[in-house]
């Protein structure tokens, strides 16, 4: 009892102009959507990957960053020698306290910005399985050199192998650039803990990040550190704990992603909505044919709300494919906790360009609903007078 | 029995307070086989007629009964299934759907039915065959003539092999020629095919085409 | 004028396109006043400050404190009328997401150097320089938690440890004057000396004897202390703000590309409605040729109609938009202080949805003004 799809499709490729200019009001639709959302998830997977579920990073009581934290030396040393605390193939426990400090780089388009400079142990690259070194060396000990994260290069100056950064009163050697999967640390300037200390707080350390033995007992290794007297520190979870960080910026973004859509949707809904009834209306003597041949006014309906569909389809599918070269742009933001810059990509994800395709249908659906109704309950034999 | 029985039939419209009556208290007998014609000035309620027939209307009083079954009595639903088996509808404008061609055209009525696909193409073929426009099965409406356009609503109308057909002004809006060859068309289908015709029109050839004529003037039938 | 009732009836007579029409453009404009007045809010943000003051913060970031002994010498600096210092609290009251500024200052030199920018009664200013725990509190922020003065209220700060409660007694409200903030707090430096170990100040602000001086100011100081533990940058307290509010990213540019969209989207969905209206109207076009109307007027008259669509829909867009996001105090979560839609974004507003109308009717006025009558009054016919 269905009216042939045939006959939508091809009605919809019968009037260009209309479809098109209403399926690309939704296509703007989609992409600010999606580009939106992508500038989101970019931000998120850079601030999130960052850590992982299997490390533990504890910071000074009570502090939720890394730049306001201290540690003392025997602090470090506690946590090192813990039985919880995973040990490396040699033997040696997984353990990188840390340094974390920022310094102001001059950026190649001009201005400065401040990045996160982080004096690691030279265990970081064990305790931290994303980070790997992809050009030139790792660290001599006790030389004053560094490593830049591969999202600096490029971006700030004397950042190249080779060359030299001044901060801190000292020169430092690049002799390394770094990757991290595109998390945050690859917006970070890696050095010896041992040589940032005195170069900058004194010291202390800020932090101490470990791989624990059973990742699944995060919860008792977390009170066993913070109920112990000796040590002043809160235990988090890595992965959690950078993800805290980027939660309420992602929620902005998502937020803004939903509201602009949202009203931007109302606009392409409403031109859906003249758009179907201008073709219900044209189409009235089609209708009453196929009413007068017996399909049911359900069937009219279903009908016409295919066709708006169609429409919203192609709509959705242009947005996507609109929004698809955003993809690994790169852009940059502060990421407030730690008061310095990071950047990151947008991420148009698959999954992404499916809910900018849904989002279109629903727009189709609202749209075409009452129009299609209207077909629907057209009165036969009022339109046959009319021919 | 006649194959379609009218019993006091009226129909008066409503525009806002005023009533306006198309006709009164009409009665009407069609055999099956027969060929009637039904001839009157425009205005007079001939299409309202046709449309209260085929179900499409409803009458303010009286009964249509057809086959057997009452007609007026009839939900909307009821009255398209109905539609869809016992009656097949030839306008004044042919009213193809412009995005199908002439084969899906006529084929329409048979998505209604349980047909199989090789089914319902033996029966559309048949149907163009006997209208008379099988080379042109897959030409668009915008592609034929308007002689060949009301062929295939012809062949429309009668695919599905309906009790009665009803045709309004089916000649209004073609050349003499094409008029002739349409109205030839109808007389064979009702000769050989048997098929029964109530053709509304207010074009005099055209009457003369058919076994019997009346007449519809203010709301009065006569033979 | 007298063309009105045909350009009304032909809006009117399929009231429902109409109506939605003017529904979608009205949407598009609130949503590309909000899009603008976040810019200009940003921008404005950017412009806070006065050319007489300078900012001496830690060189590496204004996340570094400067310490205390920079006082005297700071003082000696030639050019410099008058030096005061302060220190970021980032303060809570109740819920963190309810944001606004709260500062540690210098009493006496606070009151000294901003005398412009804020005003406070005399007996007010008495008041909060005379208690240790009193806080000055903006017009805006006093509305915004319902406070009163004389009330004491306690909160809490992100920086200092989060278990320590910080009661303040309100003993002034100070009324911005135009630029400044209305939502800031400031209290006591030496109350937080008193509460936290080893605290320093975060920056300090000098008021300068002559604004064209700021140059040697800042590389005076700057190279004085190159080389030590806590190198400073001196910039204008206009820099100062522009670095702060760059910190964002680029926010501009979203704003404008996603305005951009917003735009065209609606030039679409307007411009499709004057088409399917113009189709419809073919024929009554001939005719009304016939009956003399040149070709321009006609055009005109489309293009007038179509105008009139946008814009009544824009003057619902900008004016929604300004009742919604100044009756609701929005302040975009704290990021955004200070927002509000400037009569300038209403009047680009209007203008956007003037040039929509102009652009969405052109190709049905071009067609209106072209068509032949003869040819369409025969299809009609």
């Amino acid at each position: 009892m269905k009216i042939p799809l045939i006959y939508n499709i091809r009605s919809v490729r019968q009037r260009p102009v209309s479809t098109l200019t209403t399926a690309l009001g939704m296509a703007l639709v989609v992409l600010v959507f999606v580009a939106m959302m992508a500038l989101s998830r970019g931000f998120r997977a850079a601030i999130v990957d960052t850590g992982s579920r299997d490390n533990v990073l504890a910071v000074r009581s009570g502090a939720d960053n890394e730049l306001t934290s201290g540690l003392s030396r025997e602090t470090a040393q506690t946590i090192t020698s813990m039985p919880f605390v995973a040990r490396g193939a040699d033997g040696r426990p997984l353990a990188s306290p840390e340094v974390y400090v920022l310094v102001s780089l001059d950026r190649l388009d001009g201005g400065d910005a401040l990045v996160v400079a982080r004096g690691v142990s030279p265990r970081a690259f064990e305790v931290r399985k994303n980070v790997e070194i992809i050009r030139g060396r790792a660290l001599n000990p006790g030389a004053s050199e560094i490593l830049v994260g591969e999202s600096i290069v490029g971006r700030f100056a004397g950042t190249e192998i080779g060359e030299t950064l001044e901060f801190a009163n000292r020169d430092w050697t690049v002799v390394g650039h770094f990757a991290a999967g595109g998390s945050g640390f690859e917006s970070e300037i890696w050095g010896e803990n041992e040589q940032f200390m005195p170069a900058f707080r004194g010291e202390v350390f800020q932090s101490i990040t470990f791989r624990m033995t059973d990742p699944s007992a995060f919860e008792s290794v977390k009170t066993t550190l913070e109920n112990d007297p000796r040590l002043p520190v809160s235990a988090y979870l890595e992965y959690e704990f950078y993800a805290e960080q980027s939660a309420l910026l992602t929620q902005i973004l998502n937020i803004a992603a939903v509201f602009i859509a949202g009203i931007m949707a109302i606009g392409a809904v409403f031109g859906a909505v003249n758009t179907m009834y201008a073709a219900v209306g044209a189409r009235a003597p089609e209708i009453a044919v196929l009413l007068t041949l017996g399909f049911r006014p359900v069937s009219v309906l279903a009908s016409f709300l295919f066709e708006a569909l169609v429409i919203a389809f192609i709509g959705g599918v242009l947005g996507g494919l609109l929004a698809l070269p955003l993809n690994g742009i790169m852009t940059s933001t502060t990421n407030w906790a730690s008061m310095s810059e990071v950047a990151f990509a947008f991420r148009v994800t698959p999954d992404l360009l499916l809910r900018g395709v849904i989002f279109a249908l629903l727009m189709g659906l609202v749209g075409g609903f009452f129009p299609a109704r209207r077909a629907a309950r057209q009165p036969i034999v009022q339109v046959a007078r009319q021919v | 029995m006649a194959l379609l029985q009218v019993r006091n039939l009226s129909k008066v419209y409503q525009r806002d307070s005023q009533a306006i009556p198309v006709f009164e208290d009409i009665d009407l007998d069609i055999d099956t086989g027969e060929f009637l014609v039904l001839m009157g000035p425009s205005g007079s309620g001939k299409t309202t007629l046709l449309n209260l027939i085929a179900g499409l209307d409803e009458p303010t009083t009286g009964t249509i009964t057809v086959g057997g079954e009452e007609v007026t009595a009839m939900s909307r639903r009821q009255l398209a299934a109905w539609r869809s088996n016992h009656v097949g509808f030839i306008f004044q404008l042919y009213n193809l759907l412009p995005v199908l061609t002439a084969y899906q055209n006529v084929e329409l009525p048979l998505l209604l039915t349980h047909l199989s696909k090789k089914e319902r193409r033996q029966h559309v073929m048949t149907a163009l065959d006997v209208v008379g426009v099988s080379d042109r099965a897959d030409h668009f409406p915008r592609q034929l003539s308007g002689g060949q356009e009301q062929r295939v609503a012809i062949g429309r109308a009668i695919v599905s092999d309906p009790t009665l057909i009803l045709a309004d002004e089916p000649t209004g809006d073609l050349d003499a020629k094409s008029a002739d060859e349409i109205l030839t068309l109808m007389q064979r289908l009702n000769r050989e095919f048997e098929k029964t015709i109530l053709l509304v029109t207010h074009d005099q050839r055209a009457a003369e085409r058919g076994e019997a004529i009346m007449h519809l003037d203010k709301g009065v039938l006569t033979r | 004028m007298k063309y009105a009732r045909l350009i009304w009836v032909n809006l009117t007579r399929n009231k429902r396109r109409t109506i939605l029409t003017t529904l979608s453009v009205a949407a598009a404009l609130f949503l590309f006043v909000a899009l603008r007045s976040v810019n200009t809010t940003l921008n404005e943000a950017r412009d806070v400050g006065s050319e007489s003051r300078m900012v001496v913060r830690n060189a590496i970031s204004v996340v570094f404190t400067v310490p205390e002994a920079y006082y005297s010498w700071l003082t000696t600096v030639p050019g410099v009328r008058r030096v005061t210092w302060g220190n970021w609290f980032h303060g809570i009251y109740q819920d963190p997401r309810d944001f606004f500024p709260s500062f540690a200052v210098d009493v006496d030199g606070y009151l000294d150097v901003y005398s412009n920018e804020m005003e406070i009664p005399e007996d007010q200013k008495e008041a909060w320089r005379r208690e240790r725990t009193a806080a000055l509190v903006g017009t805006g922020l006093m509305e915004r938690f319902g406070w009163r003065l004389g009330q004491t209220i306690n909160m809490t700060s992100m920086i200092y440890s989060p278990d320590q409660p910080w009661p303040f007694t309100i003993r002034g409200v100070y009324t911005p004057f135009p630029g400044w903030t209305d939502e800031a707090f400031y209290f006591h430096y030496d109350y937080l000396y008193e509460m936290v170990e080893q605290v320093q100040p975060g920056w300090y602000v000098l008021e300068l004897e002559d604004p064209s001086l700021a140059a040697t100011v800042a590389s005076t100081i700057d190279e004085h202390y190159e080389n030590s533990r806590y190198a400073t940058r001196t910039e204008t307290e206009h820099a100062f703000q522009s670095g702060m509010i760059s910190m964002y990213g680029n926010v501009g540019l979203l704003m404008n590309a996603v305005g951009m969209a917003v735009f065209f989207a609606i030039l679409l969905v307007a411009a499709n409605a004057m088409m399917m209206a113009a189709r419809e109207r073919a024929s009554e076009v001939a005719v009304l040729k016939t009956l003399g109307f040149s070709d321009r007027l006609l055009f005109g008259l489309v293009l007038v109609e179509a105008a009139t669509i946008t814009v009544i829909g824009g003057l619902l867009g900008v004016v929604g938009a300004k009742l919604l996001f100044e009756g609701t105090g929005f302040q975009g979560a704290g990021f955004l202080p200070g927002f509000e839609v400037k009569l300038s974004t209403a009047m680009y507003g209007m203008l956007i949805a003037v040039v929509l109308g102009l652009i969405s009717g052109l190709v049905p006025a071009w067609q209106a003004a072209r068509l032949p009558v003869a040819h369409t009054l025969r299809r009609v016919a």
